[in-house]
Order: C-alpha cells, then structure tokens, then sequence
C-alpha cells in the first residue's frame, strides 16, 4: 500500500472518526518496499494541495523515512527551473493542456522526491494503528485490511 | 433477505461476502467492461481530485481515468487483491458501512452494483450515508461544488433481461453464479462419496457435469426508490436516470 493512501484513511470505528487523534494511522512494525512506478508530474502538482503535510510528516519520521521539508513544496518547486519558462507553464495550466505540460517539463529533484515517498515506498506487511481507539489493522501482502470484528461494528 | 436488521451482516456475509471470495477470480474475469455512464462520470472529474470507489470489486473502474487518485474498497480480500493492480489508485479491504476514510474529503464517489446487496432497508439507506460522508461539502470561498457521488443499482424493471425480472416481481432475490469446472478435474469429482459431496453442497450446489452454482443475494430496486434511499439518507439527488436493466442516481450533500 502506498503512503499515499494513509493521507485519505483513518480508523473504521465511526466513533473515533470525529476525535482528531484518528488521523493520521501510525504505521507499526512496517516492512517498506519500494515499487516503481511512472512519474506523473501533472498528477503530483495536483495532488498536492490534498496533502495533510503534517502528518504525512508524522507518519515519514515514524517509518524512519528521510525528514520532509517543514512546509509543503509549492507547484512550481515540482519543476526543473531551466526547463520551462514561468509563464508559459501558467498558460498551459489555464488551458487544462495535462498533456503538453507532461512533454516540456522536468520534473526537479523535489517531485522526483516526494513521488518516491508518496508514490513508490509501500507498505508491504506491518499494521496501521489507530491514535484514537489503538485498534490495530494488519497490512498483509501489501493490502490492508479494515474489517472490524463484530463487537466494534 | 435478512429477518431483522440485527440479522442484515450476518446474512450478508453468508450470501454475498464469502461468495464472492469463491467466485473472485471468475467474476473478475467476466467484469472488465465498464458501464459508459460511469465511464462518463469519472471522466469529467477534474485532474488531480480525489475518489473513492466503495465495493471496487476487481477495480475495473479504476482504470478509467489516471488523472484523478482513487482510493477502492471493497469486503472481498481476492478481489481487492485483483484490483490493486491499477495505476495510480490504491485498494483496501473494507466494509462499506464501516468505511475507513476520513469524512468530507473526496471530490467524488462511486459505488456500483454494490449496495443492492444490503439486505434490509435501513442498512441499504445507511449504505448510501456512508458514501455521502465521505464528499466534500460545498466551498463558498473557493467558489468550489460539493463533491458528488455516483451510484448504481440492479433494476426490479428488466423484463427483457436474461432474467426477465420486471414490475409487480419479488425483488429480494437469489441469483446464481455457476462456475464451469476445469475438465481435467472432472473425473475426481465424479468420483466424489457421499461424505465429502456435503461439504460442498455447504459452499454450493454441486451439478452432475462438476459445475459449482453459488447464490448471491440481491435486493433489485424499483423506480424511485434509490432516490428515495437517497433522500433518506439525508442526500440529494443531482441527476438519475435508468440504463439497461440499472437505476443510476448522481447524489450530492443537501
């Protein structure tokens, strides 16, 4: 399971949904993998405002992962600078043009950076426990599991 | 159906859930073509937005659009398992009643042929206030709509169907999935005692020819009523509309 996927899960006890401490799932006994994928610039600039960056900052430090900037990096620090002009870049934005962004920009060590982190480092086996309640959720093969027993639906 | 709504998870998990685990691989490779309404629906999300797909099945809808993250879930392990295949989203296991996101953070939803198989009418209506927690409400300041959500049902209107099912029917319904035995395996199976004959009749009929028939149970909606559930469950209903043998309904938060 990609980091990715901690920023849009929390625990399934709907009591605990409303107590704060609820998000982020702490990762525990996690064994990490990389899994390569395809480096989606358009998609990284776009998912970025949905980022709950301090907790993904959290949940990095947890797993032992390299610290995350203090502060979410901006769209513009996702692109190699030399690459394309400022404004040419906001002309295509306007025009929705994905497509032609993909082709002229580079993506910086920042992008290529957090599209590891987000993207590539997946939790294989481990649990995600729950700040709120402690209930544990087992990750396994790379899936994780919220079915709760019968007691706590 | 379900006697009493206490009953509704038990029989759920003997009717739909641990047919589905037997079936995973099978129906999966029966289920790759996506319905163009829903195709439609996850198209015209904006680049970037985020999704979720409750009871994602073997993903198929996950392979629609790149464009946007979405997170699937579904009760079945073998079938998640199937559908975490899909680039760039993300699968979990989960019940769709216990949903494990946080409310109020998706853009849009999907949930297709899937709370049809709830088995009392207050879980069905509960189904879809699930799915409706999980949209973002509305944003005044960022001049931004609510998230919406897409959902899909089996029809009790289908007279033209291989089922034939339409008006005036039983809509509480078991329908059957047979799974084709390899012919290799015949032989053993003909051979089969008694004794061991009854196990699995416990997991499903077992024909003559080594056939496996499992039954699924269905609740098939009548017009109006996903609205209505939509309503109930505290919802409002954007646009809806019927496509072979389906009801669809587009909710957004009231």
């Amino acid at each position: 399971m990609k980091l990715l996927t901690l920023n849009f899960l929390t625990c399934a006890i709907k009591t605990c949904k409303t107590n704060p401490a609820s998000f982020p799932l702490h990762p525990r006994d996690a064994e990490l993998e990389i899994q390569e994928a395809d480096l989606n610039l358009t998609f990284l600039k776009n998912i970025l405002p949905r980022l709950m960056w301090e907790e993904l900052r959290v949940i990095s430090s947890e797993l032992g992962l390299p610290e995350l900037p203090a502060t979410p990096p901006a769209p513009a620090d996702l692109v190699e600078p030399s690459n394309t002009p400022l404004d040419t870049a906001e002309v295509t934005l306007a025009e929705g043009g994905a497509e032609a962004q993909e082709v002229e920009e580079t993506p910086s060590q920042t992008a290529k950076d957090l599209h590891r982190i987000l993207l590539e480092t997946c939790i294989q086996e481990g649990k995600l426990v729950c700040g709120s309640c402690g209930h544990e959720y087992a990750v396994k093969e790379g899936v994780a599991n919220f079915l709760l027993p019968g007691h706590l639906v | 159906m379900a006697e009493s709504e206490a009953q509704g998870a038990d029989y759920e998990a003997e009717h739909v859930h641990s047919v589905y685990e037997e079936i995973a691989s099978h129906f999966s490779s029966t289920r790759y073509k996506p319905w163009p309404i829903v195709e439609r629906f996850l198209k015209e999300q904006r680049d970037g937005t985020v999704g979720a797909d409750v009871g994602c099945g073997n993903g198929k809808y996950l392979a629609v659009n790149k464009r946007v993250f979405i997170v699937g879930s579904d009760r079945s392990t073998n079938l998640v398992k199937i559908a975490r295949e899909h680039e760039p989203h993300s699968t979990v296991v989960a019940d769709n009643l216990s949903l494990p996101h946080p409310s109020g953070v998706f853009d849009f939803a999907i949930s297709i042929a899937v709370i049809h198989h709830l088995s009392t009418p207050s879980r069905r209506v509960e189904a879809v206030k699930c799915i409706l927690d999980l949209l973002r409400p509305a944003s005044r300041s960022a001049s931004l709509d609510g998230g919406k959500a897409f959902i899909y049902v089996w029809a009790l209107e289908q007279k033209d169907s291989r089922r034939g099912w339409d008006e005036g029917h039983e809509q509480d319904v078991m329908v059957p999935w047979v799974l084709k035995q390899k012919k290799v395996k015949e032989p053993k199976q003909r051979k089969r005692d008694g004794a061991s004959n009854e196990v699995v009749a416990a997991e499903g009929e077992q024909k003559p020819d080594g056939d496996q028939t499992f039954l699924r149970y269905y609740h098939l909606y009548k017009k109006g009523e996903l609205e209505s559930d939509i309503e109930q469950a505290g919802g409002a209903v954007v646009e809806s509309g019927y496509e072979k043998d389906n009801w669809w309904a587009i909710a957004s938060l009231k």
